[in-house]
């Protein structure tokens, strides 16, 4: 199979196949211990949601898809495929094509994802320069496109900034424009709204809505907040302990059945609701088994 | 309600802490602080940055023992104001006055005063920033302690932990070695070690889980209850300040927007569209169309 194969034209392909994925770290002394440890779900073109507790390995679970686990981390799985191609065993340069190109990844906080070192169109070109053979002019009229697509009104002015000298909600802005210009079939989104205010959230959210909706590409979108999960995505998977525990319809959360799931959800609080003390996770250590 | 399970966080760590010590018995309030319990003014309070003004003359009275919330985006100013009260924001004009429920406010410390500054306490909002990385519980609590003179520091660094329901186990650990929410108790445990009657809390729960942050609130709300404590909040997430305060002051751009009972955000009767936009915000993402 080479890579050259374009995406298939059969829309009920899954986009990802995901058996049985495991990733360990070494621990002090040496002995690997799973974070993560057997997930497997299919995905199509649909928005997932994967939901968990910090340490849950969702975060993980996005990373090694993307080959990006940490040094000394081991991936293992009984099938780890991208439209048919075993990304547990292509080439680096096959992956790295495939990297940016048609997977790509958004990452929580524009902060310290973004290089502080270079301007933010500088950044743009250079994400899409790195997967096709465009003259500088031309990237950089895709570029201000792109930032445009993103609801950047003044992309001219934007794109001369420094990433320090821009709001959360526009970096954000412009790192999703930097993920989307590539047109990938997959995007995995890490806990893409967190670092911003709840105003902006909506706001990228509805964009990131729109753009998966207008390229029918497939999103994974991890995030700790169970509500706006299920707000966004079709699906939900939860997990716990690098399990999951749960999957679920974002519709049928109302009758969700692990008591992880709905301990997440009874947790928040919530405004016109009188809970007093809130109801917290009483975890069992066979949630974990 | 009892102090929630000290065990947060999935992945707790079990290191072997020193043998956990006979509780320590209550001790008796310190004869320095003021019996009764206090509130806090502001009035026209203005800190600007060069020709930047973070905080446009903002006035509020909270009455003692009550919980006030402050509502607001990045830059709005929210927790600015704290950091004027408390005296790490350089205030340009405007004054903070400690009251009680009775009429003469002149004897109770003035800000700045080291007094003021035992009763008015601060819980910062990152627990991974706010904790010494390279100190233990035991010495960070201990610091205020010193630091205002206060006898017995074995006993009430002990009770302390106690009373944010960590056990004398995670004593001698080090920052590092404790989930968020664990750091975050701890954090709480410095301000509380003081026997303050103001706590100014600036997004305490914002770092945390969801699951992690229900008991931090429940935490506090139980604080509170058996302290007798007034309490400001600072937060961007309406739901959580609802859930803590009896009442909302919002603000935007350094100014105030509005002021608002829980009760009646509850309720959605709310004068200003930039309230209803927050309100919005918080009950989640809802698709164009849908």
């Amino acid at each position: 199979m080479t890579l050259a194969t374009p995406p298939t034209a059969n829309t009920n392909d899954p986009i990802l196949v995901v058996e049985d994925l495991h990733v360990a770290y070494p621990n002090r002394d040496g002995v690997l211990v799973d974070v993560v440890r057997g997930v497997s779900f299919t995905l199509g073109r649909e928005r997932m949601g994967l939901v968990g507790e910090s340490g849950s390995g969702k975060s993980q679970t996005g990373r090694a898809i993307l080959g990006l686990t940490a040094p000394g981390g081991v991936v293992t799985a009984r099938r780890l495929e991208f439209r048919g191609i075993d990304l547990l065993h292509c080439s680096a340069a096959q992956r790295r094509q495939m990297r940016g190109g048609r997977i790509a990844m958004v990452l929580q906080d524009p902060k310290y994802s973004l290089n502080p070192v270079m301007t933010i169109g500088a950044q743009v070109v250079e994400s899409l320069r790195a997967h096709a053979k465009l003259s500088k002019r031309e990237a950089t009229e895709r570029a201000l496109a792109a930032l445009h697509a993103v609801q950047i009104e003044d992309a001219e002015r934007v794109f001369a900034l420094y990433p320090h000298e821009v709001s959360g909600g526009m970096g954000q802005r412009a790192m999703i424009a930097m993920m989307l210009i590539a047109k990938p079939e997959l995007l995995i989104a890490d806990e893409p709204t967190s670092a911003l205010d709840v105003t902006v959230q909506l706001e990228v959210l509805a964009l990131l809505d729109t753009l998966v909706a207008q390229s029918g590409m497939g999103l994974i979108f991890v995030s700790h907040d169970l509500r706006l999960v299920s707000s966004f995505c079709d699906r939900v998977l939860v997990m716990y302990a690098g399990k999951i525990v749960e999957e679920i319809a974002a519709t049928d959360l109302a009758n969700a059945k692990h008591p992880y799931t709905r301990g997440l959800l009874g947790c928040l609080p919530q405004l016109g609701q009188n809970r007093h003390p809130l109801p917290v996770l009483d975890r069992r250590a066979e949630w974990a088994l | 309600m009892s102090a929630p399970d000290p065990g947060t966080g999935a992945a707790e760590r079990s290191a072997p802490g020193p043998p956990p010590a006979v509780r320590a018995p209550p001790l008796p309030a310190q004869n320095t602080l003021p019996p009764q319990c206090l509130g806090l003014e502001v009035r026209g309070l203005r800190v600007v940055y060069g020709d930047f003004v973070a905080l446009a003359d903002t006035s509020f009275r909270v009455e003692p023992g009550a919980s006030f919330g402050i509502v607001g985006e990045s830059g709005s100013g929210k927790s600015t104001v704290l950091r004027a009260i408390c005296g790490l924001a350089p205030l340009s004009a405007g004054r903070v006055q400690l009251v009680t429920d009775e009429t003469s406010t002149e004897a109770l410390p003035s800000p700045g005063s080291k007094p003021f500054r035992r009763l008015v306490q601060m819980v910062f909002q990152d627990p991974y920033g706010s904790l010494h990385p390279r100190q233990t519980v035991d010495r960070i609590l201990s610091e205020p302690l010193a630091i205002h003179g206060v006898k017995d520091e074995q006993a009430r660094v002990e009770r302390a932990l106690d009373e944010v329901g960590l056990g004398d186990g995670f004593r001698f650990r080090y920052p590092h070695q404790l989930s968020g929410g664990q750091r975050q108790r701890v954090a709480l445990a410095r301000a509380f070690i003081l026997e303050p009657q103001v706590l100014l809390l600036d997004e305490p729960t914002s770092a945390l889980d969801a699951s992690v942050q229900a008991e931090v609130l429940n935490l506090l709300e139980d604080l509170r209850a058996r302290l007798g404590l007034t309490f400001i909040m600072v937060s961007h997430d309406l739901a959580v300040v609802t859930h803590l305060c009896d009442d909302i002051l919002v603000m935007q751009r350094g100014q105030t927007v509005e002021r608002v009972s829980a009760a009646d955000l509850a309720a959605h009767r709310v004068q200003e569209d930039y309230t209803r936009r927050l309100m919005q915000a918080s009950s989640g993402f809802v698709r164009v169309g849908s």
